[in-house]
């Protein structure tokens, strides 16, 4: 069994609108899967389905190996959840709710209470352990349920937009503790909006859009998918930027920000063959970038739309 | 955890009751009103009302003490007011994030609503018993023996156990806990009032009269006092109060179920 996860033509509406439509997914075992795109894509809801929480319309869904509409039991036995809204227990303490995630897996008193302790410390929660689920700053109760999530050792986790809302410390904290997981030998499926977070940890990515995959890959196939790298360079007086744009005709103006856009892979060859241009014409540049494509044209180019505000690179 | 974990009802409603009576003992308000108001009730009609509401009556209830006539309906009462809670708490429950992760965990379907459930009986018993020993205090004296006291025992619970399933599943229904106290409000209010709880029935209105005669209530206080009291009663009374009992509680468990499970692969 090499598909932790494994989805055809999965649909969803609710009421006329249509959610997912049609959507195929392939999740490798021990590795991390990244569903990216903007809020209302369908993100949430095909985590929600494929972790037995809400039925489909039509789809095959496997899941740790089973049928997902003939043994939820068995999917459920088998994953891990952690939603964008915590869900943890907010009158019980840190460690109460640990406690009663291993009563409900069965471990038995003892082991329920040194396991407890031991995901409090691995995830920095010891001193708050004693205190109310509700009293914890949103990174805390982040990692209080991702550490519920663990306590039956899943074999797959659904992790839904675990970083949104919190601050770039947590989020990398919470990166790291993504990466351990999956050195572990767990799946993950991994929803979020931010590109960042998918480059940074996903193995593979779909982008999601208006519940169609626009595209799917590894960040550098996603990044080929994308137009090509470019140099950017910009002027201090118009003069100059005119002059420039004569010299280097293959360039993008943008004469309001005297911005010329000059496509380059952005290889050494390629990047001296232009500095030598710039010199031959005595050119005085203000600043000059090298911009190679990121998520946030991969976006651009396979959903034809500028990136919404709600996808941005942090 | 392997993939092949057998479910375990008894020990996920353990945890569940565990977990419910930890809510009420961080967030005592539902439960302290719970066990306040029918003491209250007790207080109240028996000692302050009780003289007038006798007399009005014609002397006396069916010719024995008011308090004697009035215990066995601030009993059914306080089970009545004693629903809003799990109502309230399930409804609460169920925006939480909490349950959403219960339900995509391996564990017996029905423990979450059961934990519920089970928490309220426990809470009801306690203030079953408190009005018990209020009416005694302030002379309340049946003639029952242990075996009597033991079928009334059971007639309670059983009650209790239909009409918390059947609250919950008004609860489930509800979008938010404001609106989960007032669907209960007919079980809480309405049932008791209406009843032969503080006047006998040949004292009412006649259209109210039609109501308490064929309403749930009614059968299951003629019962208890008959077996608390030793009044009169036909047999088909005892009957239809405990097949009163088992209907809500089978229509309470299912519609509860289902709303639980609606929308999810179960």
């Amino acid at each position: 069994m090499s598909a932790a996860i494994d989805v055809r033509g999965l649909r969803k509406s609710y009421g006329e609108k249509l959610v997912l439509d049609g959507i195929d997914l392939n999740v490798a075992e021990g590795t991390i899967f990244s569903l990216l795109g903007p809020n209302g894509a369908g993100k949430t809801t095909a985590v929600q389905i494929l972790s037995t929480l809400v039925a489909a319309d039509a789809g095959e869904i496997r899941v740790a190996g089973h049928d997902l509409h003939q043994s939820p039991e068995a999917v459920r036995g088998a994953i891990g959840v952690t939603g964008q809204f915590s869900a943890v227990d907010g009158l019980m303490t840190g460690r109460e709710n640990l406690i009663l995630m291993s009563d409900l897996h069965h471990l038995g008193k003892q082991e329920a209470r040194r396991r407890a302790d031991e995901l409090l410390e691995q995830f920095d929660l010891a001193e708050a352990g004693k205190k109310l689920a509700s009293t914890y700053s949103g990174g805390m109760k982040r990692r209080l349920d991702l550490a519920m999530t663990l306590v039956g050792s899943p074999q797959i986790i659904f992790l839904d937009e675990p970083t949104t809302g919190l601050d770039p410390r947590s989020r990398h904290r919470m990166w790291t503790l993504i990466r351990e997981l999956v050195a572990g030998g767990v799946t993950v499926l991994l929803t979020t909006q931010y590109l960042e977070e998918a480059d940074q940890l996903a193995d593979r990515i779909a982008v999601l859009d208006h519940g169609r995959l626009v595209a799917q890959g590894t960040a550098e196939e996603l990044k080929r998918l994308a137009p090509g790298g470019h140099i950017r360079l910009r002027f201090t007086s118009p003069e100059e930027f005119t002059l420039a744009g004569q010299v280097l005709p293959t360039a993008v103006p943008n004469p309001e920000a005297l911005v010329l856009q000059v496509p380059n892979d952005g290889s050494v060859h390629a990047l001296r063959d232009l500095l030598a241009r710039i010199d031959d014409a005595s050119l005085e540049v203000d600043e000059l970038t090298v911009h190679t494509p990121d998520l946030d044209d991969v976006f651009f180019a396979v959903t034809g739309q500028p990136k919404s505000e709600e996808v941005t690179a942090r | 955890m392997s993939t092949t974990a057998t479910v375990r009802p008894m020990a996920d409603i353990g945890t569940m009751l565990r977990r419910n009576l930890r809510h009420a003992q961080r967030y005592p308000g539902l439960s302290l009103g719970a066990l306040g108001m029918p003491v209250i009730m007790i207080l109240l009609f028996g000692l302050v009302f009780g003289d007038t509401f006798s007399a009005g009556l014609g002397g006396g209830a069916n010719g024995f003490d008011y308090i004697d006539f009035l215990t066995p309906g601030i009993l059914l009462m306080s089970i009545a007011s004693g629903t809003m809670s799990p109502a309230v708490a399930v409804c609460m429950d169920m925006s939480e994030g909490i349950v959403a992760r219960f339900r995509t965990m391996a564990i017996f379907r029905p423990a979450v609503l059961t934990g519920h459930v089970l928490g309220n009986v426990l809470v009801t018993i306690v203030s079953l018993a408190l009005v018990v020993g209020f009416a005694v205090l302030i002379g309340f004296r049946p003639n029952a023996s242990v075996g009597d006291w033991l079928l009334a025992a059971v007639l309670l619970i059983g009650l209790t156990i239909g009409l918390t399933w059947f609250a919950i599943a008004l609860g489930l229904t509800s979008k938010t806990p404001e609106g989960a106290s007032n669907v209960v409000l007919p079980i809480s209010l309405l049932l008791p009032f209406l009843s032969n709880t503080f006047i006998p029935l040949e004292a009412m209105p006649s259209g109210i009269r039609w109501f308490a005669e064929y309403q749930p209530f009614t059968p299951i206080i003629d019962s208890l006092r008959h077996l608390l009291l030793g009044t009169p009663m036909d047999t088909s009374s005892g009957w239809l109060a405990a097949a009163w009992c088992v209907a809500i509680a089978v229509v309470g468990y299912f519609w509860a179920q289902s709303s639980y499970n609606k929308g999810t692969v179960a």
